[in-house]
């Protein structure tokens, strides 16, 4: 899909550009673009780098295993077909902290352990609801802290490169809550039936 | 109010979280300059997707396709209070991580970093997830190729987290 996407945004540049007369600029926006790519990514190194190592601390210090002790409640109530005790719920809330902390490579491992425990139920090549709520939950990515995006915002030059991020939560838990009542909801409906 | 607590971020983070791991008993110097080593690796990882992108928008702005686009879309975007720029953002985020970071990028620099613009689209990027990219990945790690109602439940979320961002940025900046 993303092939498609990226070929037609140039393919179809290049021609408007033509018809447009305009291909000399178009001719210096790809070298100017190029070169911005290297100054934006080398500029971003500096704010990704205190961002990872800070991160470490936190997993290191055990901050993770307070976070998932706050989301547990939530977890047990939005999984009612997942039993209590058993391990699916850890992997789902390691995974989930992980991301809310932003640490995208520690939480995937999880993510994958918390599907593969969920499989251990459901056992066919269906997903289960459980399985559709627990995605859900992960395409909405509540993020703490989007430490790439102010990184960004830094490296080019914003006064205040977190101004958006309590903007950014309210928008993401929205987005969130839309997502699980459309999962409850529509997991009952016969289109969807298992 | 929101302006405070936006500024004191970063510096409470920088404070709390080693603050804890001290408590904690982590060493947290080493811990932390262990954990930044991953940075130029990250940013490696990212490069060649940020580069596709920005070229590819490049191409788009300076021919005049992104214009003609905009134009062609007002009259619907206008109505929800969306400005025509982040539209292709808008399009792409469910789709590609880094295409859409590309994007977002691509829109910082060229808007600058503090406009209307800027913040809306860094709102917009972080309240959703690469929908498609997270249901291929998880339900292919177990094998289930029914994904049933998951989809369209991904697909809602994130058309309410692009209509929100639009919501929210217009009501606090």
């Amino acid at each position: 899909m993303i092939n498609y996407i990226w070929f037609f945004m140039i393919g179809i540049g290049v021609v408007v550009g033509i018809i447009n007369g305009r291909i000399g600029e178009v001719s210096k926006a790809i070298i100017d673009s190029s070169e911005a790519a290297v100054t934006i990514s080398i500029g971003l190194i500096g704010i990704m780098s205190l961002w990872l190592g800070i991160m470490q601390i936190a997993e290191k210090s055990g901050l993770m295993e307070v976070l998932s002790k706050l989301l547990k409640p939530a977890i047990i109530k939005l999984f009612p077909e997942v039993p209590e005790d058993h391990p699916a719920i850890g992997a789902m809330i390691m995974n989930i902290s992980a991301n809310m902390l932003g640490l995208g490579n520690a939480a995937t491992p999880f993510g994958i352990k918390a599907m593969e425990y969920l499989q251990e139920l459901n056992n066919r090549d269906v997903a289960s609801n459980s399985m559709c709520t627990f995605l859900v939950i992960n395409t909405a990515s509540v993020q703490l802290l989007p430490a790439v995006m102010i990184g960004l915002r830094a490296s080019l030059g914003a006064k205040n490169p977190a101004d958006f991020v309590v903007v950014g939560l309210l928008s993401s838990i929205t987005a969130l809550i839309a997502g699980i009542i459309v999962v409850k909801v529509l997991e009952k409906s016969s289109l969807f039936k298992e | 109010m929101l302006k405070v607590i936006s500024e004191l971020i970063i510096p409470s983070i920088l404070f709390i979280i080693p603050f804890y791991g001290l408590i904690k008993h982590v060493k947290v110097y080493e811990v932390f300059v262990d954990g930044a080593k991953d940075g130029i690796d990250t940013m490696v990882k990212i490069f060649p997707a940020l580069l596709a992108m920005l070229v590819a928008v490049g191409v788009l702005r300076s021919s005049g396709t992104l214009d003609a686009l905009a134009k062609l879309i007002e009259p619907f975007t206008s109505k929800i209070g969306m400005p025509s720029d982040v539209v292709p953002l808008a399009l792409i985020r469910p789709l590609s991580g880094s295409g859409s970071l590309g994007i977002a990028t691509e829109l910082i620099k060229s808007k600058g970093p503090d406009s209307f613009i800027a913040k809306l689209a860094s709102v917009m990027y972080g309240s959703t997830e690469t929908t498609f990219y997270v249901l291929a990945v998880y339900f292919g790690s177990v094998g289930v190729k029914k994904m049933r109602h998951s989809i369209i439940a991904g697909i809602a979320a994130d058309i309410v987290a692009i209509l929100s961002s639009v919501f929210y940025s217009r009501l606090f900046f």
